[in-house]
């Protein structure tokens, strides 16, 4: 039965949830700045509030106060919506994240997981797809080159990393059979020789590296951020919006980084689990070690954008059709062929040596590939093009 | 189970109403880009609806494929055309027609519909994954192999459409 | 909990969401300066005089990519009950070569795509 407390909980998670996310938008923000500065030799925002954390905050309500200035050759009614299409489903999506153990209070069980539904990974690929909307509509109801060019060039190239991402799911559904997250999870408990957690990260290495990839590319980040590639397209599909308008294409752009990362640490890294060391803390403990991992996650994505240059749009349109669908589809192949078998094979052991020789080769391929693509630009210098 | 004996009708009829004035905008707005959102608006909906009838994996497929996918594909084909933003009406004087031809099409479909299904009570009961790929991968093998083929000869067509070689 | 309990919990948090657009946006337009120019409301080109229209036609071949990307998704789809039940329906032997049958078609797309040099951006 539902009662009104039952109700009570619902609300305070939703607010729990929208509340985490905004604050860890927030605290991202910050420590990207800061991280890639020290990468880059430099100490980045450290005026406001202590080591600067507050500068997210201070940037939000700066954009706030800021005049709102809409071009007169824009769509009116599209362009308002393109922020709001944005941000929404870059944030619905973390709904189906667990975030730790559930627990009791008198009998009542407090799952720590909004909404738990039994086909949480299409809900997540579900929402990234709708994610393209905020971009293209941006980019159409702006009625100037410079944004329409660059939601073109976005949408095309998170439509072509998307199957890649998606198919990189399906081996993990494979392996676990299931398409909840928190089944998903369950199926990452206990442990191998009683001290390495049977998480996906092991068996499925070479789903998390292309899931990474497609990750990568999904959120426009570097190296794949050529939608705002500001040498090329001004600032791409938000070059003419000001305000709080721009602030919540800013929000969403961080939030799905967030809930993308959430993704890789519930079907890779063990979700919330971990030893209980401190059985003291409770669900507490869990939560940590979810809370651990995600940053674990965004710092790689930070990471990335320090190290590694912008890549052509060629090679990315390459990367994506011609690298990640065909290896994904293999991998699942091979996944699947390790299920069907016998259960007296030891699956595990032999899907990571074939995980590492799949690697291997992969890795191999792409080195060809970059090494080949290179020759070719020396012989054909300067036929890059942006349309 | 208040929620569960009375919400999910009122849910179903919300977002039959909505799917169904966003359909007469999608033929009634003079914008193509508008249109294709409302267009998102009906399909988005009849997602919603499968959802309230328990088939929640069609359902996000739903709103994976033709929200996430064939809009977007609508969209890209939009921008191909020199279609400038607003303003031009894009109309013709056909609308009698048209008119005669859905509406023959939208009584038709009610009266079928009407008739086979008219006085059936369905029990909402969530589907399952696992039932939908059962039936898939044990009675339905030969449509599906067939969905393989449709996609590879759209697949097909629509390069050599668009290529000149 | 109910299955209705979840997309009711989902319709709150997108109710929520909703929620914080509509407060941000109307305490903005609250709190914001407003002092309209002619120039301000211009599109946006590096502070030059815009140029032309505003609209470019896009490359056929963003078409192309997105009917690929339709199709593929189509694809993916179908993998999911797959990868759900394999498992359990292994006793039954064929689901996996279905399967290699329903991929092995589509990789004769991709691969006609490939060698009609679709998939290449540069020509």
């Amino acid at each position: 039965m539902i009662d009104g407390i039952d109700v009570l909980i619902m609300v305070i998670k939703v607010l729990v949830v929208f509340g985490f996310l905004l604050v860890s938008v927030l605290l991202t923000i910050w420590a990207e700045r800061r991280i890639v500065a020290l990468m880059q030799q430099r100490i980045g925002p450290n005026r406001v509030g202590p080591f600067g954390v507050l500068q997210g905050l201070a940037d939000g309500i700066k954009l706030f106060f800021k005049e709102d200035v809409t071009p007169t050759n824009v769509d009116r009614s599209v362009y308002f919506l393109a922020p709001v299409a944005a941000l929404l489903p870059a944030f619905l999506a973390f709904a189906v994240v667990p975030v730790g153990r559930g627990f009791h209070i008198g009998h009542r069980v407090i799952t720590l997981h909004l909404v738990d539904l039994n086909v949480g990974i299409l809900f997540f690929l579900a929402m990234g797809s709708l994610m393209v909307y905020g971009i293209v509509l941006a980019g159409w109801s702006s009625g100037s080159t410079y944004p329409l060019l660059g939601a073109v060039r976005s949408t095309a190239q998170m439509i072509s990393y998307e199957i890649g991402m998606g198919l990189s799911v399906v081996s993990v559904v494979l392996w676990s059979g299931t398409l909840s997250t928190s089944g998903i999870v369950d199926a990452q408990s206990g442990t191998w020789f009683g001290f390495v957690p049977r998480w996906f990260i092991i068996p499925q290495l070479p789903a998390l590296v292309m899931f990474l990839l497609g990750g990568l590319a999904e959120t426009n980040r570097a190296p794949f951020d050529l939608p705002e590639a500001e040498t090329e397209l001004v600032g791409g599909y938000h070059t003419e919006y000001t305000g709080i308008k721009f602030a919540m294409f800013f929000l969403a752009e961080y939030l799905h980084v967030i809930t993308t990362s959430a993704l890789v640490v519930t079907l890779f890294l063990g979700g919330w689990r971990g030893p209980n060391i401190l059985p003291f803390l409770g669900p507490l403990l869990f939560v940590g070690y979810f809370l651990a991992k995600l940053g674990l996650v965004i710092f790689l994505f930070m990471w990335a954008r320090a190290t590694i240059p912008r890549i052509r749009y060629d090679r990315l349109m390459h990367l994506g059709w011609k690298v990640l669908i065909p290896a994904s589809l293999v991998w699942t192949m091979i996944t699947a062929a390790m299920v069907v078998l016998p259960q007296e094979v030891n699956r595990t052991t032999l899907i990571v040596v074939v995980g590492i020789v799949f690697e291997v080769a992969l890795i191999v391929w792409l080195a060809r590939l970059t090494t080949t693509a290179l020759r070719r630009g020396r012989l054909r210098r300067g036929d890059s093009h942006v349309v | 189970m208040i929620l569960a004996a009375t919400g999910p009708e009122i849910a179903f009829w919300g977002f039959a109403v909505v799917a169904g004035i966003a359909g007469f905008f999608v033929v009634g707005s003079r914008n193509v880009v508008h249109a294709a959102l409302y267009l998102v608006g009906v399909l988005g909906s009849v997602g919603a609806i499968y959802i309230v009838l328990g088939a929640e994996f069609v359902g996000w497929v739903q709103i994976l494929i033709y929200v996430g996918a064939i809009v977007v594909l609508l969209l890209f084909g939009i921008m191909l055309t020199k279609a400038p933003i607003g303003g031009v009406a894009l109309d013709n004087n056909q609308r009698p027609v048209a008119f005669i031809v859905a509406a023959t099409t939208f009584g038709g479909l009610t009266w079928i519909i009407w008739r086979t299904f008219g006085g059936t009570r369905i029990r909402l009961s969530p589907t399952r994954t696992a039932q939908i790929g059962n039936s898939l991968f044990t009675h339905f093998v030969l449509p599906f192999e067939a969905v393989s083929v449709l996609l590879l000869a759209a697949l097909v067509g629509a390069i050599v459409l668009a290529r000149r070689d | 909990m109910s299955y209705y309990w979840q997309y009711g919990t989902l319709g709150a948090l997108t109710a929520v969401g909703g929620a914080f657009v509509v407060i941000a946006f109307l305490g903005n337009r609250l709190m914001r300066p407003r002092k309209p120019r002619v120039e301000k409301a211009t599109t946006y080109e590096c502070g030059m005089d815009p140029v032309g229209e505003g609209w470019s036609n896009t490359h056929i071949r963003y078409y192309l990519f997105a009917f690929l990307f339709v199709i593929f998704d189509v694809e993916s789809v179908f993998l999911f009950p797959w990868a759900v039940q394999l498992e359990k329906l292994r006793p039954q032997g064929t689901v996996l070569v279905e399967m290699i049958v329903f991929i092995g078609i589509l990789a004769i797309g991709l691969l006609y795509a490939w060698k009609k040099k679709v998939l290449e951006w540069v020509k």
